[in-house]
């Protein structure tokens, strides 16, 4: 690590150091002028640290600059809300949020097991399955393949969520109406990408697998299901966002008294705009954290893949 | 691979409602099969229920007015398709469309709400865009987070989005909107930094021989390259746009719209309401990408390409 870096590292740190400057100065209510001139000082800084820091290719620049946005964010967020006083309804400050996230933790966790992973997982690994079968199913059929695909498109164009307060009528208040409409939000998608992905392979190499007199079953397990692969993480990770989304809207429609749709709508209601902020924060975590696990697990599986060779 | 995956799943996904000739007779067979499996099903969930009704009117019954009853209950656990096409009937060609009662009324609201948010999505999309493709700082601080703001389910907390809004004033088309843009600028986005840096190094390469200046680069080069990665993008923003707008009308009270005649559906347990109302959703969405694809195909024939 020569020169250059280093000094983006150093321009990074003032930055940082302003923004803490700041959060105390806003803090302890130094008056609005002295706050407002640190804040855009520190800005100015961290806008220079993330222009000189993006010149640079290397792993820790790369991750160095979306953290360093992302703190000084949060950091703008927090000092907005405190300086100029804005309501806690309106919006609250990240420290009121994470205030809150302490404080209802119990009640959030339980929430969370609730619509994480009593509705959406299970309801996630089902709808996956199925479309990933049907694909399977119909695999061998160009005519169903033909029938079947366009009401999958259709599926996806509408407003699929909208079947939740039928889906809450027929399977009950409990996770089973939830899981329901999680089914049927994802298995569209899945079997689009599935049928998609099982058609990716060249006739090329599927000539070598004649070649070899592999069976319909070999060319699929050895051939086009690998091939098919990128494909279908594709549409395990859109899935990981629609189920999620599914879980929690179901809930809107009626609900045992827990749960982070009930937990949005109710507090909503009354008023106590952190609680359901800290609730936005858990759901935007478990979000973030399924699309990493599932980036892990491809890469893993599909480490061939040209856009992952270096 | 890595980061726009869920872009290019969303737009494979919604880019063809194309229906070629080799895909008329499939289409029509597994349409007839499914209208079947729907009678069939309704004749089992409601059935319960009917045989309870016609017990208690005590006279014996054969099973053609058994299953003539299922398909026509008021309230039916799951409405045949002719009881929907009906009601669809009543509630838009039957009814004046400034009634309350009118789907034309409230998919207009909803459509609105939609539209708006769509146009401002598509702006927002466009502009970020372009400031990416431009600046490498955008590209490292923004990009990132433009990943990770779709997988927050933004659309579970459009609700209380709407409450807080309405807290400093702002209520009717406004929040809906700004649900939709939130939904509808991501694929935008996505589509349009793809197809911005499209054109390959020896086109650019070309336009520095011409000595032409960032903007000509941009306006002769750049633009019409992404062309056909922006619509694809809008189509699938414009579906988003519209879940978005019947989101926001859910659980806020909202008089009008199609997501509150979801919402007073579930309440009184209207189920061909409910249906009406998705059905209607669903041609809203249909005809939005329709007409998508049609300024498209325009574009295209224009610029002398073919589809």
């Amino acid at each position: 690590m020569s020169g250059a870096p280093a000094r983006a590292a150093l321009v990074a740190a003032a930055a940082l150091a302003g923004e803490l400057l700041t959060l105390v100065a806003s803090e302890f209510q130094a008056g609005l002028a002295p706050t407002l001139l640190l804040g855009i000082a520190a800005l100015t800084i961290a806008a220079l640290a993330m222009s000189r820091l993006s010149r640079h290719d290397h792993g820790a620049a790369r991750l160095a600059v979306p953290a360093l946005f992302g703190l000084t964010m949060l950091w703008l967020w927090q000092v907005i809300t405190t300086t100029f006083g804005i309501p806690k309804i309106l919006l609250p400050a990240p420290s009121e949020i994470a205030v809150a996230f302490i404080a209802n933790s119990a009640t959030l966790g339980a929430d969370f097991m609730q619509t994480f992973v009593r509705s959406v997982i299970p309801g996630y690994v089902m709808g996956c399955g199925a479309g990933f079968l049907l694909a399977i199913a119909i695999d061998r059929s160009n005519f169903l393949q033909r029938g079947l695909l366009p009401f999958g498109n259709l599926a996806a164009a509408v407003p699929v969520v909208g079947i939740a307060p039928i889906m809450v009528m027929w399977f009950g208040f409990d996770w089973e109406s939830k899981a329901a409409v999680i089914v049927v939000m994802t298995v569209f998608p899945m079997l689009i990408n599935t049928t998609a992905g099982l058609s990716a392979t060249s006739a090329m190499e599927l000539d070598l697998m004649r070649s070899y007199a592999a069976r319909y079953g070999q060319t699929l397990v050895k051939l086009r299901l690998p091939a098919a692969m990128p494909y279908i993480f594709n549409a395990l990770k859109l899935n990981s966002t629609l189920a999620l989304i599914g879980g929690i809207v179901a809930e809107f429609f009626g609900t045992p008294i827990v749960g982070m749709g009930f937990r949005i709508s109710t507090e909503v209601a009354r008023m106590n705009i952190d609680i359901v902020w800290a609730t936005i924060a858990v759901a935007a975590l478990s979000g973030s954290l399924s699309y990493g696990v599932l980036s892990i697990v491809e890469r893993a599986t599909t480490f061939w893949h040209p856009s992952f060779r270096k | 691979m890595t980061d726009d995956t869920l872009a290019t799943a969303a737009i494979r996904l919604s880019s063809p409602l194309r229906f070629g000739a080799s895909t008329v007779l499939p289409v029509m067979a597994v349409g007839m099969v499914l209208l079947v499996i729907w009678y069939l099903a309704a004749i089992a969930l409601n059935g319960p229920r009917v045989t309870e009704a016609l017990n208690r009117g005590g006279q014996p019954y054969d099973n053609a007015t058994f299953i003539a009853a299922t398909w026509a209950m008021e309230r039916p656990v799951l409405p045949a398709p002719h009881q929907i096409a009906l009601e669809l009937w009543n509630t838009t060609i039957d009814k004046p469309v400034d009634s309350k009662r009118s789907l034309v009324f409230h998919g207009a609201v909803t459509l609105s709400a939609a539209l708006a948010g769509f146009v401002l999505g598509t702006v927002l999309g466009i502009v970020l865009a372009i400031g990416i493709v431009h600046v490498t700082t955008l590209d490292r601080s923004l990009m990132p987070w433009i990943v990770a703001s779709q997988t927050v389910p933004i659309l579970a907390i459009a609700p209380m989005i709407v409450v807080v809004l309405g807290n400093i004033g702002l209520t009717g088309l406004v929040p809906k909107a700004i649900i939709s843009a939130y939904l509808s600028f991501f694929p935008v986005a996505l589509g349009m930094v793809k197809g911005l840096r499209a054109p390959d190094p020896l086109q650019l390469d070309l336009m520095r021989t011409y000595s032409a200046t960032r903007t000509q680069t941009f306006n002769k080069l750049r633009w019409p390259a992404a062309m056909s990665f922006l619509f694809p993008g809008l189509k699938v923003a414009v579906a988003l746009s519209l879940v978005g707008a019947i989101i926001a009308e859910l659980p806020t009270g909202a008089q009008s719209g199609l997501g509150s005649r979801l919402l007073s559906g579930s309440y009184y347990g209207q189920t061909v309401q409910i249906w009406a109302a998705l059905v209607m959703a669903a041609i809203l969405a249909v005809t939005a990408i329709g007409v998508l694809s049609l300024i498209e195909r325009g574009v295209v024939m224009a610029r002398g390409g073919r589809l």
